[in-house]
């Protein structure tokens, strides 16, 4: 009888333990998941603000960089502060539209963007191909936020001939 | 009526029969101090970015929109204010543009632009009154501050510092003719030339 009175106890007791011990395990595994998705706010807990960094400044160098896979739309490398694309304007199209890149010796946007969905050439760009900046963007002088473990086709394909040739 | 105006024309044309030379010349002179120190206060109380803004119009039109851009806040902080760009420093031009805005009291009083939507309809026209005002005069206020002389191509970006040595400097091309909208937003821009 003592035996079980004993084991109930004991039982009670890791009843009431249990919940506080799976908590404090919660809590430090929460701590670590959260911060580590965290990455803009580097562990800061939730109810501080985080000392805002500083703004990387945009890449102004007019040299073109490579692209990353085929249908990749060109990054832009200049800057393009205040450029309005709206209603009214299109000031990228100042310089890159068929009729200004004569004068201008910028690259002129590609023909598909005077195509519209069924294929059918346009005298100017195709609405749906208007705000360049849907794709195309400046590139920041900044580190990555997060790892980036992309290989584009072009590596793939001479690993896999030199794998090949191995055998 | 008449018998007023002829009493005032003759007091004007016969020489003074009370008040002697001296007093007439130095009360003349300091009468004429206090006009034109007052004159030149009031236009200069007009050459105010307070005083432009007083009317909504430019309130919440054009002052809004310069907010966003470089001469309004910088990394040096220097600011270009309304006056800066829109009236001439020099004095006779000045005075002529100051006479051309009698009109935009005309228009604050009867409303020509007092909404938004009639702004933007007169936007257009608006725009390139101060395009031509700029191209005709060299775009003199921005080079008020932005002095070619000193201008640093090393410290331009390759693309401007090409187009700075090249078209502007053999004044083929002024300020206005690249740098439109760089202070409001812009009109529809079709059919202006580089566009």
């Amino acid at each position: 009888m003592k035996k079980i009175n004993l084991a109930v106890i004991a039982s009670l007791l890791m009843l009431a333990i249990a919940p506080m011990m799976f908590s404090l395990n919660a809590s430090a595994a929460d701590k670590n998941t959260v911060n580590s998705l965290a990455t803009l706010r580097d562990s800061t807990p939730i109810d501080r603000q985080k000392e805002p960094n500083s703004i990387p400044k945009v890449v102004n160098k007019d040299i073109k960089q490579g692209r990353n896979y085929p249908m990749q739309p060109p990054v832009i490398p200049h800057t393009t502060r205040s450029y309005e694309v709206n209603l009214n304007n299109n000031k990228c199209m100042s310089c890159h539209s068929r009729h200004r890149t004569e004068k201008s010796q910028a690259p002129m946007v590609s023909v598909t963007h005077y195509m519209d969905r069924d294929g059918n050439f346009l005298a100017d760009v195709s609405p749906r191909r208007y705000f360049c900046n849907q794709c195309h963007i400046t590139q920041l002088d900044a580190e990555p936020l997060v790892e980036n473990t992309f290989t584009d086709m072009h590596s793939l394909m001479k690993e896999k001939t030199a794998t090949t040739e191995q055998h | 009526m008449k018998n007023i105006l002829l009493i005032g024309w003759r007091t004007l044309t016969r020489p003074s029969g009370y008040y002697s030379l001296g007093a007439l010349v130095i009360g003349g002179f300091i009468a004429g101090i206090i006009f034109w120190g007052g004159f030149n206060t009031a236009l200069e109380v007009t050459n105010t970015e307070k005083f432009c803004i007083s009317c909504h119009e430019m309130e919440n039109n054009v002052y809004e929109e310069l907010k966003t851009t470089i001469h309004f806040t910088n990394r040096s902080g220097v600011r270009a204010t309304c006056p800066d760009c829109h009236v001439p420093h020099n004095w006779t031009d000045k005075i002529a543009r100051k006479m051309k805005a009698s009109k935009e009291v005309w228009g604050a009083i009867f409303g020509t632009i007092n909404t938004r939507e009639k702004f933007l309809v007169q936007r257009k026209r608006l725009a390139q009154h101060e395009w031509e005002r700029l191209k005709a005069n060299d775009s003199l206020e921005c080079r008020n501050c932005h002095n070619f002389d000193y201008m640093d191509f090393t410290e331009q970006s390759e693309r401007a510092a090409y187009q700075h040595s090249t078209a502007l400097a053999s004044g083929e091309k002024t300020c206005i003719d690249c740098h439109k909208g760089i202070a409001h937003e812009l009109p529809d821009m079709k059919g202006v030339e580089g566009w």
